[in-house]
């Protein structure tokens, strides 16, 4: 259950960089050798969201395959498994992708509309 | 109209259970017409608008930010690190299952060391100072950290609490901290504590295809320890087969063979521990 902690850690990122702003939808990458369950991570952001600004924004994971790259022959294996070996059958390999673990882009609501509404809001409320 | 609405892209909240309808269950939304309920930062005014989430074409802006999640885990995790080297300390993170005889083989490892190794211990347990009394007792600095109390029951440890043990281990007094990580496969393989090497403890019991299973945690140990070896008779457990899934996902690992119960083996983790045997981790 280290997806809140994950989530904390996103919610920071995104309050910083959204500097007051709307924010739609948060966009993620996620390597596959993350260990991170989608379905925990979308509850956990829930969590953390409601009742702050962020409670609006959508939490999208764009999943990263791993790839290994052989050291010994060249080739760049995407991998299914967790097995670190090269078709060539070395074992010298390296991890290129599949680690990922960041906050890609944030969404952000457009500004006019945000005028509008605060001018709804003074009148109405 | 000037009416702010988020829904204005085909985005697919629903999957998401983003959609209005989902935060009734935080208790936070009423939906008669006014369903919101957001106080100081009021994102939403228009309280008359509930069901009809098309027909927007607001601009919409993206922002690029590129940012690791847990930045802040590893900038904390390299100035423990500073610390560390600082005070000359070598540091180890312990990491296993519940059960796997951690703090066994730890308090077995301190008591071999007769003070010839001055240790310290990080202690992470969710609850109690059980590990942290039964490890102090063997004449090692013990600073606990629990998990509960202000860090929110966490499943490992993490950079920040690593940093808020400090001030409760006489740095400079010690050759070796150990930090003992909550028990747990998944979640501590993914913190940089600010550690030097780590070392997973594996116990027969929990079955040889546990690599495969928790690959992130057994790719990541610098050195293995496979411990309650003197139960290997009794047990089903294939050990070429677990060898065969260790090498898999973490070709070359440093592997040791141990019984918390006998001592079998000590000797040769003990040395480890110290970074004596040509560790390339120090």
């Amino acid at each position: 259950m280290h997806e809140l902690s994950i989530c904390s850690s996103i919610a920071a990122i995104v309050t910083e960089h959204a500097a007051g702003r709307p924010v739609e939808r948060v966009v993620l990458d996620v390597g596959y050798l993350r260990q991170v369950v989608p379905a925990t991570l979308m509850y956990s952001w829930e969590l953390i969201v409601a009742g702050t600004p962020l409670e609006r924004a959508a939490l999208v994971v764009n999943h990263i395959p791993a790839v290994i790259e052989c050291r010994s022959c060249g080739t760049a294996t995407t991998i299914e498994l967790p097995v670190f070996r090269c078709p060539c059958g070395s074992i010298d390999t390296e991890v290129t992708a599949g680690e990922e673990l960041l906050v890609r882009s944030l969404d952000i609501t457009d500004i006019t509309d945000i005028t509008g509404r605060a001018q709804t809001s003074e009148a109405g409320t | 109209m000037g009416r702010f609405h988020h829904h204005n892209h085909a985005h697919a909240h629903d999957e998401h259970a983003h959609d209005e309808h989902a935060h009734d269950e935080h208790g936070l939304h009423e939906h008669d017409g006014v369903w919101h309920r957001h106080d100081d930062h009021d994102d939403h005014d228009d309280q008359r608008d509930v069901g009809d989430h098309t027909g927007y074409e607001t601009g919409g802006m993206r922002v690029e930010v590129l940012e690791k999640i847990l930045g802040e885990n590893d900038r904390t995790a390299a100035s423990n690190r500073a610390a560390f080297r600082a005070a000359g300390v070598r540091v180890v993170n312990v990491m296993s299952s519940p059960g796997a005889g951690k703090t066994t083989l730890l308090a077995g490892l301190f008591s071999l060391a007769h003070g010839d190794t001055r240790f310290g211990v990080i202690e992470g347990d969710i609850e109690t100072a059980i590990d942290a009394d039964r490890l102090a007792a063997t004449g090692v600095a013990v600073s606990l950290v629990n998990t509960a109390n202000g860090f929110g029951g966490e499943c490992h440890l993490d950079a920040p609490m690593v940093r808020s043990a400090l001030p409760r281990l006489p740095l400079d007094d010690l050759d070796v901290v150990v930090i003992e990580n909550v028990g747990n496969l998944v979640c501590p393989a993914e913190f940089d504590v600010g550690e030097d090497a780590r070392l997973m403890v594996f116990s027969i019991t929990e079955g040889e295809e546990k690599p495969l299973k928790y690959p992130v945690m057994f790719r990541s140990a610098d050195a293995i320890v496979i411990n309650k070896m003197d139960l290997l008779p009794h047990l089903d457990f294939d050990l070429d087969a677990f060898l065969a899934n260790v090498e898999s996902v973490n070709p070359g690992v440093q592997l040791f063979h141990t019984s918390a119960k006998t001592g079998d083996g000590f000797g040769e983790v003990l040395a480890w521990l110290r970074g004596e045997g040509g560790d390339p981790t120090v």
